[in-house]
């Protein structure tokens, strides 16, 4: 039976006519794609404080950005990801990098904002201004790219942009594909903020961009309806005229949405459920593995019994890989576990451990003759998988003499502790936007101690070459300090990885043209419904 | 009237007392707001920032003095979660929850008050057995449970009932705005088409949740029809050669109301804030899924106004039931 002969007739029965039902449903739903989420947007403006995971969807659908990510296809024809330095103009036309490499001029296109103003260069530079101004988030990830200060971006001439860079950094141009340097009508912006400058609350409520997608309706909480922007410039018109998303906080439910044909595209399931939905093969379902991204257990290497590398290397040895990859990830994941050669630049990548016990109890022999007693914390927001992952761990270090009691921290307060920078294991997810490995050790072992520097790593050998990684244009020596940096964490494991998580996204077989973005949010513009 | 008058400003105390309680039960809870919300590569200045902006880092009398001045102007706060203001939310999802929890107790009266009387006048039958199951299966079976198997059976199995996706099907659209109660809404407009898909919609829900206020209902109509049907007037009045039915009904009946009313008040209030798990399981926008959200992500603002409204409808649903009870009973007029 199709879909939308399902759809029809789950409709009808018990209490509506078949016929009435069919008639008024049949016109819009080849153009109209609905998807269920856990929880939609927070807000309309990705810059503003506070605002939440799904608001990135907002920004990538609704706003244009100066430059995109270029769609990289994944294996198996399944739809397109992305590779962090294949950009392609998305307001801007064509770009050019100064011969200094210190400036770079965007020839932007000619484009309309939704109110039909044209696009142009002081609008571009009002909103970098904002979002390097604005605090938060959005300045932290500006931030990430070198892009600092208001001075930095210049509006040449209606249609001419450019950014002077406060130095050589490869982070620059991704980051302004991510989805925090969206471009504002700042007209529109401006006449409506009330006096402030930046119009937070009016942008918050409302969309002044040049998208692809207006936002028709917002009811936070439980539905957002997108409609096309026909008059769209900066890419292939989509197929798609009118996007319901709709939010649907019981798993349970999405996954009978899906799988019944109501919903066109369900997010966010368990891994379990995304593994029985590809083995009943009812739905497609498309997994891409999360660019710089890893679950790990963070041993802390400034207080407690982790202070001590063996302590930290026998974790990994006694750590029960295959079983945490089958029974908490559902197979939904990549192994990072039982490299055999030397450390490379990719990154993720397997580390040198395996399930060894033997080994595990001879280092803490060493260590610890008389054993540890210590405790592990995860998020309760992220239980379904962390919950047996922790339960599984406790299970498999006892044998060797760690005594591990159990830690369910609730989402508001996880960060917190963190911060805090206390708890000997944690359990954590950690995904960079920006795909570099360089990155993402500054995030998690440089001596800055970010907050995900759960273990407080601190090794001035380690900062220096992630330092030297950060910045350097060699290639040669990018590789070398890669490398170098790569072998110290897997000799010193100040974080043990279990596993490189899939993303991992249910839709109905006509459904084509999925594209994955760093942000993990649905992209309207490239999908189909065949 | 004067009673009605007396009986809200004695409930000024009891409300001031709940907005204390719950301001300060809402900072004792462990949880960090501003972190939570300053997102994946928060600095320890940006926390900051959101915590000042927020005005988290203000001494908690401070708070408490802005909180009932914003609240005096009805101003119930900013919800993070959504990014609304609270009382905007709230004004949005309490038809929700209310027209759910009225439908599912209108249901669950329809069928246990019957079954409890006919339970407590034929003891022993199959009425009264079924009661009892009835009664056993309401109390055990935890209401996402019920929920989730019945979308499973009438939904995934079977295919009656439309798609859980909340209040209305994703392609309809909402009558126009009166009450916010979709079903009355509809009528109102003349919308034939939209009140039978939101009826359809609600079937599941309400019938999950009538199930659940069901078993107090059925259990208090047998009890207190029992041990009004062995008092002394209703033997009198059997004695007198009334008909049985005359008997049941105009005596015994109404004279068993009193109970009931009180567990009715108490089963609607309870579910109006304890239906959280049936709009989750069903994406039912109400209000008691929208305060459990807000509460996981320790944001305030939405979890006092939530405590509130409820409070403030608890008082009007005792002051209607003891107005009520007047009805039924005159002695209990005298008393008020």
């Amino acid at each position: 039976m199709h879909r939308r002969s399902l759809l029809a007739s789950a409709l009808a029965a018990p209490f509506v006519p078949k016929l009435a039902a069919a008639q008024t449903a049949a016109p819009s739903r080849r153009e109209t794609l609905l998807l269920v989420q856990e929880y939609g947007p927070n807000s309309l403006d990705m810059q503003g404080i506070g605002s939440a995971q799904p608001v990135n969807g907002v920004s990538v659908n609704c706003y244009d950005r100066l430059l995109r990510f270029k769609p990289v296809p994944l294996p198996g024809g399944d739809g397109s990801t992305f590779k962090i330095d294949q950009l392609e103009g998305e307001l801007a036309e064509s770009w050019q990098v100064a011969s200094d490499g210190m400036s770079a001029t965007f020839r932007l296109r000619e484009a309309k904002f939704h109110s039909g103003r044209a696009v142009s260069a002081k609008d571009v530079k009002w909103s970098l201004d904002r979002a390097v101004s604005i605090g938060g988030f959005a300045t932290t990830q500006m931030a990430a790219g070198s892009l600092e200060k208001a001075e930095q971006f210049v509006a040449v001439d209606d249609r001419t942009f450019r950014i002077d860079f406060l130095r050589k950094d490869k982070m620059t141009l991704p980051n302004l594909a991510v989805t925090i340097p969206f471009v504002f009508d700042s007209e529109l912006a401006q006449r409506n903020g009330g006096g402030d400058p930046w119009a937070k609350e009016w942008l918050k409520n409302n969309v002044a961009g040049s998208g692809a997608f207006r936002v028709e309706s917002w009811k936070p909480g439980v539905e957002t309806i997108y409609v096309r922007n026909d008059d769209w410039t900066s890419g292939t018109l989509p197929t798609l005229r009118r996007v319901i998303t709709r939010d649907i906080p019981s798993p349970s439910t999405r996954r009978a949405l899906i799988e019944r044909g109501d919903a066109d595209i369900s997010y966010g399931l368990p891994p379990k459920d995304f593994k029985d939905l590809i083995e009943a093969g009812k739905v497609k379902v498309v997994g891409v593995p999360v660019p710089n991204a890893l679950w790990t257990v963070a041993l802390n290497a400034a207080t407690g019994p982790f202070t001590d590398v063996r302590l930290r290397q026998a974790v990994a040895w006694a750590m029960p890989y295959e079983k945490i990859m089958q029974a908490s990830l559902f197979g939904r994941g990549v192994p990072m576990w039982g490299a055999t050669g030397e450390a490379t630049t990719a990154w993720p990548q397997p580390y040198p451990y395996n399930t060894d016990i033997a080994r595990a109890r001879a280092l803490v022999q060493q260590a610890a003759p008389g054993g540890v007693t210590t405790t592990l914390i995860f998020d309760a927001g992220a239980a379904t998988i962390a919950e047996p992952m922790a339960v599984l761990i406790k299970e498999a270090l006892a044998p060797i003499g760690i005594t591990v009691e159990l830690q369910k921290i609730p989402g508001a307060n996880f960060r917190g502790e963190l911060n805090k920078k206390t708890a000997p294991m944690a359990i954590n997810r950690f995904g960079g936007w920006l795909d570099y490995p360089d990155y993402y050790f500054f995030w998690n072992y440089h001596g800055n101690n970010s907050i995900f520097n759960i273990s407080s790593y601190q090794n001035p050998e380690m900062d220096k070459l992630i330092d030297a990684a950060r910045f350097t244009a060699d290639p040669a020596e990018y590789k070398r300090d890669v490398e170098a940096f790569v072998s110290m964490a897997m000799r010193e494991v100040p974080a043990i990885p279990l596993a490189q998580p899939l993303h991992d996204v249910a839709m109905q077989k006509n459904i084509g043209g999925y594209q994955f973005l760093p942000s993990r949010e649905p992209d309207f513009r490239s999908l189909t419904k065949g | 009237m004067r009673t009605v008058l007396l009986r809200l400003l004695g409930a000024l105390p009891a409300l001031a007392g709940v907005i204390l309680v719950t301001f300060l039960l809402t900072r004792v809870l462990p949880g960090d707001t501003a972190s939570y919300f300053a997102g994946p590569t928060a600095s320890a200045e940006s926390i900051a920032q959101i915590r000042a902006e927020l005005g988290l880092d203000r001494p908690l009398p401070e708070q408490f003095f802005r909180y009932v001045t914003a609240l005096a102007q009805g101003d119930l706060g900013m919800s993070l979660t959504t990014g609304q203001p609270v009382l905007a939310d709230l004004t949005a999802r309490l038809p929700a929850s209310v027209e759910l929890t009225l439908a599912a107790l209108l249901l669950a009266m329809g069928i246990a008050i019957p079954l409890g009387i006919l339970a407590a006048v034929k003891q022993g039958s199959w009425a009264d057995h079924l009661c009892r199951i009835v009664v056993t299966a309401g109390v055990s079976l935890p209401v996402f449970f019920t929920g989730l198997l019945l979308v499973y059976v009438f939904y995934f199995i079977l295919g009656w009932s439309p798609a859980p996706l909340g209040r209305l099907d994703a392609f309809a659209s909402a009558p126009p705005t009166v009450t916010g109660l979709y079903l009355v809404d509809s009528l109102l407009a003349g919308d034939m088409e939209t009140f039978r898909a939101s009826l359809a919609q609600m079937a599941l829900p309400v019938a999950t949740l009538g199930l659940f206020a069901l078993a107090p209902i059925a259990r208090i109509s047998r009890g207190s029809m029992l041990a009004v049907l062995s008092a002394d007037f209703v033997r009198t009045a059997r004695a007198s050669g009334l008909s049985p039915r005359y008997v049941i009904l105009t005596y015994a009946f109404r004279n068993a109301m009193l109970p009931v009313l009180t567990t009715l008040g108490m089963v609607f209030s309870f579910l109006l804030g304890a239906n959280v798990l049936v709009e989750k399981v069903f994406a039912w926008p109400g209000v008691g899924s929208y305060a459990v959200e807000a509460l996981i992500a320790s944001d305030f603002a939405p979890v006092q106004g939530f405590v509130l409204t409820m409070a403030i409808l608890y008082v009007l649903l005792n002051l209607a039931i003891d107005l009520l009870y007047g009805l039924v009973d005159p002695r209990a007029r005298m008393d008020a």
